[in-house]
């Protein structure tokens, strides 16, 4: 907890002692962290296997633009505003492409997202298929100089990515997530025990899309420019996403965290390498996936009784002793 | 008339898409697997397609001599030495693996290719039309539509009539029980994937003879196949014709209203199948 705390603090002064580079890789991190958490939460929890959240990243950053340019909003109110809308806009989605089981839901979620982008191509207003960039006025309202701003884009991300982590927690920690365990666990027998699996399946779509659209609003925030092919790139936000979480460990906490940083250190050492960067993640994901479903964090969990964040019970020995 | 030939037009371009979608449904029928690399293995026949004909100076159909027994053989691999261990209760395995495939299969074929579009020369039949009725059809997507009829015939008849379709519906209905009747699943599935990749080396050379590809068009051939197996509803090929025909209308008429609206209008017509008859138009009788 000290620990945590105290690493935290130093990330939060990192605008004092990082260079700008740095400091802008370290705001990515975060962005994806938060996506890696979200698409955990939904895929490793909640069963709903999507590959077309690049629909609400879009959707979020497109409408930090439209609403700062034409609704006159603050950059940060827009992205909040954004996320509420996608919430809102989630709850029609889902209750189509909820008749779509298992891998077919996946596909339905893809076709969601093609149609998100087509569509924003079409606003012509906002650049059409060429896209458009954030005017001046609006990223000067941010703040005044340009080491300022950098400093509150950074710390946005950080604040995304802490909020992120422990809305995820509590929701799995509570009554809710129980219900999540239970209905991830067994359908059937979560069902019998009087759980609304349709209902429960559906909170956790709207919110995870409501979050996924306020890091779509704060990572085109960082871009300062957007375009349809960028805003619903389902390599960018989906295929990265899922390799962090598959990689890392699926349906744990822990793993989102691992696979982040895994995944960028195999990213800034082997960049250069381009598209062979891309094939190697791809080959590994798929070996992790045959040869160990839970991840890098479920070998080490195997080796080591260790939790990061307590989710599972323990049978305590201590009372028992005292007993005897 | 411009309506009339835009209906036609679509409704060949049909045919395509039941070819792309002919794959993805069969294996899904047999084994439960969605494969979400199948748009990009189409590309890949598309692309072995290129290189044969380039190599060897032969026609882009004759290329299938060399590309059909090729896919099978790549798919029956594929099933046996990876897929298989993927099937089981969970979905996430082969969802994943094959997300990965997929990944895999567009980064290599950009490495080798390069992000360039790349056409095949099927010579005069690409330009060639026949007067049907006041409508002039090209040869090309009447040739298409007829493979893909025929295509689906032969799945039809490979299923019903022959002593591997039985096997694959029996290992599709019980896989236990096939495997106590002296059914080998894992090569009985490795066939059925070695079948489907089949039809997609014909769909990707007809896709490659018509228009121009590069690496990246791989999962809009999914989303296209997909739409046409769901509107057309799940298990039934003939079905998947009809879905195929229904979402190459829509783009075509999209298309006419504004050439913008080309892609949208299917994918608004497979969600407007999929909110009033989620069990998509001709779905499987089971008996």
């Amino acid at each position: 907890m000290v620990i945590a705390a105290l690493g935290l603090l130093v990330l939060a002064a990192a605008p004092w002692w990082a260079g700008r580079a740095d400091l802008r890789l370290l705001g990515e991190i975060y962005l994806y962290l938060s996506l890696a958490m979200l698409w955990n939460l939904m895929a490793g929890y909640a069963g709903l296997v999507s590959v077309g959240q690049q629909a609400y990243v879009g959707f979020g950053g497109y409408l930090l633009f439209a609403l700062t340019m034409f609704g006159g909003l603050h950059p940060i109110a827009a992205i909040l505003a954004g996320g509420i809308l996608a919430g809102f806009l989630s709850v029609p989605i889902a209750a189509l492409i909820f008749r779509l089981k298992g891998a077919y839901f996946a596909i339905g979620t893809w076709v969601m997202a093609e149609v998100f982008r087509l569509s924003f191509a079409q606003a012509s207003s906002l650049g059409g298929g060429s896209g458009s960039s954030l005017p001046v006025d609006v990223v000067r309202s941010l703040a005044d100089s340009r080491s300022g701003r950098e400093a509150l884009s950074y710390w946005l991300a950080l604040g995304a990515a802490v909020i992120v982590i422990a809305c995820v927690y509590l929701y799995l920690r509570s009554n809710r997530g129980l219900a999540l365990t239970a209905i991830r666990d067994s359908e059937v027998a979560a069902a019998g025990l009087g759980i609304n699996i349709w209902r429960t399946k559906l909170e956790v779509y709207v919110v995870t899309s409501a979050f996924t659209a306020i890091i779509g609003g704060l990572i085109f925030l960082q871009k300062l420019r957007i375009s349809p092919d960028a805003a619903f790139s389902v390599n960018d936000w989906t295929a990265f996403v899922i390799f962090i979480v598959v990689i890392g460990g699926i349906g744990t906490l822990e793993g989102p965290i691992i696979g982040t940083i895994l995944f960028f250190v195999l990213r800034e050492t082997l960049a250069d390498l381009g598209t062979t960067y891309l094939i190697v993640l791809g080959l590994v994901a798929i070996i992790i996936m045959l040869k160990a479903p839970k991840g890098v964090w479920g070998l080490i969990r195997s080796r080591f009784d260790l939790e990061l964040f307590p989710l599972s019970y323990r049978v305590r020995t201590h009372d028992a002793d005292k007993g005897a | 008339m411009e309506w009339i030939s835009a209906i036609m037009q679509g409704t060949l371009l049909g045919g395509l898409y039941a070819l792309f979608a002919a794959g993805l449904s069969l294996i899904f029928g047999v084994m439960r697997l969605v494969n979400i690399a199948h748009g990009d293995l189409i590309v890949l026949a598309a692309y072995m397609g290129l290189s044969t004909t380039v190599m060897l100076g032969i026609h882009p159909f004759m290329a299938l001599l060399i590309v059909m027994p090729a896919m099978a053989g790549i798919g029956y691999v594929l099933q046996r030495g990876i897929l298989n261990r993927t099937l089981g209760g969970d979905i996430l395995p082969p969802l994943l693996v094959t997300f990965g495939l997929s990944v895999i299969l567009q980064n290599t074929l950009l490495e080798l290719y390069s992000a360039d579009p790349q056409k095949m020369n099927a010579g005069v039949i690409e330009t060639a039309s026949v007067p049907v009725g006041g409508l002039t059809l090209g040869v090309l997507p009447v040739l298409t539509f007829a493979i893909a009829i025929a295509v689906i015939a032969g799945l039809q008849f490979i299923f019903y009539r022959t002593a591997l379709g039985r096997a694959f519906r029996a290992t599709s209905d019980n896989s236990d029980i096939a495997q106590l009747m002296g059914l080998n699943k894992a090569h009985v599935f490795g066939m059925a994937m070695a079948l489907a990749l089949a039809v997609t080396a014909i769909a990707g050379i007809l896709l490659g003879v018509r228009t121009s590809f590069d690496p990246s068009v791989g999962g809009a051939r999914l989303i296209f196949g997909f739409e046409a197996v769901i509107i057309g509803g799940l298990g039934n090929l003939w079905g998947t014709l009809a879905g195929g025909v229904i979402l190459g209308v829509a783009q075509t008429i999209g298309a006419k209203i504004d050439p913008g609206w080309q892609l949208l209008a299917g994918h608004i017509a497979f969600l407007v199948v999929l909110a009033i008859r989620p069990q998509g138009l001709f779905p499987r009788v089971d008996h």
